[in-house]
């Protein structure tokens, strides 16, 4: 895929994600617009995953430890083949396997998420099994920076340091906000660079809003030989839509009718754009 | 506090949970309240401004927050732990168990959000497993409150308590059940709302509601019904529980919760080793991946409407213990 289609597919990516947020009447807006990107070129070019081989045991893993941003995973999943888009209409409905985090009920969901801090373990116990049964499946699993302070992240970086999973890469969507106020105002987390290579990982930071430069860095993966890889992901929560960028309230905002036209119009414009 | 009650205007139980907290920090430094990114789903963002030497912050750390409650305990603070029912009583239960409970560290442990409030956000943040868990554990008492007026009472009564407390309520506005002006609240010591001698109904927390409107409906049918709000899960008001035994011919509880270890299957151990066996049915969340949905969805899912109750109220009426089996 060029860098022209992979942008292009972020804009669609991101009104199908607020298109069904509005439907459903709920949602994880912000977080959502913030690791597009990532989930984006993950699909697109990094894994080896597809409907086809989803029950191959050598497929590449993708488990999202910030199971809430699930919009952006359905979204994503339905473009690849995993379901008809159209089921998404049913998100958050009475009976329906489309519910607010990823669930197994879903083709293309590895793990059930959201309670945040379970990914990572999760993730590793995959990639002890990759490195026990010598596949060459990688493991790659996405975090929200507000979820580090949760204990489990950090025994489970020790595992995989201790183990040299060099098959997982773990990424931190570090988009600087969470519920209540900025990160760093929460529970300041920083700096996380040092705090990874102190617990035996090999780190790299991209612009996680940046299709081209995430490409190049993921393809890089394993980073270090020998260890597991860190990408610090610098993004924008609520990305692509002016008025929710890194604005608080769309955590869990759901656009008004007349909010989501407005944000339909600037996603269109950056289409034509490119 | 009675006269302070509103019977007309009635809101989330969230709500008058955080309005009773700013209440009593207003006169009492010692009240503080241990949030993990959560102040904004516990309606704390006003007790926060207003009392920003009151509040502590642990960032999304649930079992971390439960410690740090205790060591605050430990210093005669009087704390109230505030995060999700779902991940205090499941990630950080064992923080329960030894920091407050077998430590007696007396902190209260306050579960918003409980139950199914979070609907179609899906099992990892549903709590139907509280009650059990803590049942089984010593030194912590367990309570639903059902109303506002039970609320308040229940939070200035843990905020004096020596002992740990664990709270859970919803999202949802819920209506006075009576007049409580002559009522004393006092955990473990059920309400009875109404009374009749058909059918005992007892509930606690968001499902005292339906039960309520379940009783009125079996009224229409000449269905006399004994509605209790059962608010403490324990200790269990064992004296109240007996006495509608002795009075009902039949008894069915109802709960937000797993149909396993809570309220119903306290009432029916206490009551079979009573000898005092009746037709007896425990209605709750089935043991099976619980249907999605909004809490109202999943409630009619399982029965525990209006319409769901005063039909297994009637079927219970209508048979014998022999029958049942
Ligand atoms: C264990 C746990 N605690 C609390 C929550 C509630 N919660 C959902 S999202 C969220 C904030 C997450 O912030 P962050 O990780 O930065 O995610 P993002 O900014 O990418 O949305 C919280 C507290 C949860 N889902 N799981
Ligand atoms: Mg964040």
């Amino acid at each position: 895929m060029t860098v022209k289609e992979l942008k292009q597919k972020s804009a669609e990516y991101r009104k199908r994600i607020l298109k069904y947020i509005v439907k459903a009447k709920a949602g994880h807006t912000g977080g959502s617009l913030s690791c597009t990107d990532i989930l984006n070129v993950l699909y697109n070019g990094i894994m080896n995953v597809f409907p086809e081989n989803f029950s191959s045991p050598d497929r590449d893993r993708y488990i999202q430890s910030k199971g809430h941003t699930v919009e952006a995973l359905f979204v994503v999943l339905a473009d690849k083949g995993f379901f008809p888009e159209e089921d998404l209409n049913t998100l958050c409905q009475y009976q329906s396997h489309y519910i607010g985090h990823p669930t197994r009920k879903v083709n293309g969901v590895e793990q059930n998420t959201g309670a945040l801090g379970h990914g990572l373990p999760i993730a590793v116990g995959t990639a002890i099994a990759g490195k026990l049964d010598r596949k060459d499946y990688n493991v790659y699993t996405l975090l929200g920076d507000g979820e580090l302070p949760e204990g489990s992240n950090w025994e489970a970086a020790l595992t995989a340091a201790h183990y040299k999973l060099d098959n997982l890469c773990a990424i931190i969507d570090k988009n600087s906000l969470q519920i209540t106020a900025p990160t760093a105002d929460v529970c300041n987390t920083d700096p996380l660079d040092e705090k990874w290579k102190s617990f035996g990982w090999a780190v790299k930071e991209v612009d996680g809003n940046d299709v081209e430069a995430l490409r190049k860095v993921l393809h890089q993966h394993p980073f270090e030989a020998g260890k597991p890889s860190l990408l610090i992901a610098h993004t924008t929560k609520g990305k692509g839509v002016s008025y929710m960028e890194n604005v608080l309230k769309w955590h869990h905002g759901v656009p008004s009718e007349a909010e989501y036209e407005q944000a339909i119009k600037e996603l269109d414009q950056v289409l034509k754009t490119l | 506090m009675a006269e302070q009650i509103n019977t007309t205007s009635y809101k989330p139980n969230l709500e008058v949970y955080s309005e009773t907290l700013q209440r009593l920090a207003e006169t009492d430094r010692n009240i503080i309240a241990v949030t993990s990114d959560s102040r904004g789903s516990g309606k704390l963002v006003p007790f926060g401004k207003r009392f920003p030497q009151q509040i502590v912050e642990v960032g999304i750390a649930e079992q971390n927050l439960v410690g740090v409650a205790a060591g605050l305990a430990s210093c005669n603070k009087k704390v109230f732990a505030t995060s999700p029912a779902c991940f205090l009583t499941a990630r950080a239960l064992e923080q329960i168990k030894n920091d407050v409970a077998y430590s007696n560290n007396p902190v209260n442990v306050i579960g918003i959000s409980a139950g199914v409030s979070y609907g179609a956000l899906g099992t990892t943040h549903h709590s139907l497993h509280d009650f059990a868990a803590l049942r089984a554990i010593n030194n912590i008492i367990v309570a639903a409150p059902a109303d506002n007026w039970e609320t308040e009472q229940a939070i200035e009564l843990a905020a004096k308590t020596e002992l740990p407390v664990y709270l859970r309520f919803g999202k949802k506005p819920m209506p006075f059940l009576k007049e409580a002006a002559d009522e004393i609240f006092a955990f473990g010591k059920g309400r009875i709302i109404t009374e009749g001698d058909a059918i005992a109904i007892i509930a606690c927390g968001e499902t005292v509601l339906p039960a309520l409107e379940a009783a009125a409906l079996l009224q229409e049918e000449n269905i006399a019904a004994t509605v209790v709000s059962m608010h403490t899960i324990k200790p269990l008001d064992t004296e109240l529980l007996s006495a509608v035994a002795r009075k009902c011919q039949a008894i069915l509880t109802v709960e937000e919760h797993s149909i396993y270890g809570g309220l119903g299957e306290a009432c029916a151990a206490y009551l079979l080793q009573q000898g005092m066996g009746k037709p007896f049915k425990i209605m709750g969340i089935p043991d099976e991946y619980t249907v999605t949905g909004s809490q109202g969805d999943i409630f009619t899912h399982y029965g525990i409407s209006k319409a769901g109750i005063a039909e297994a109220a009637k079927t219970l009426i209508g048979t014998t213990i022999q029958e049942q089996n």
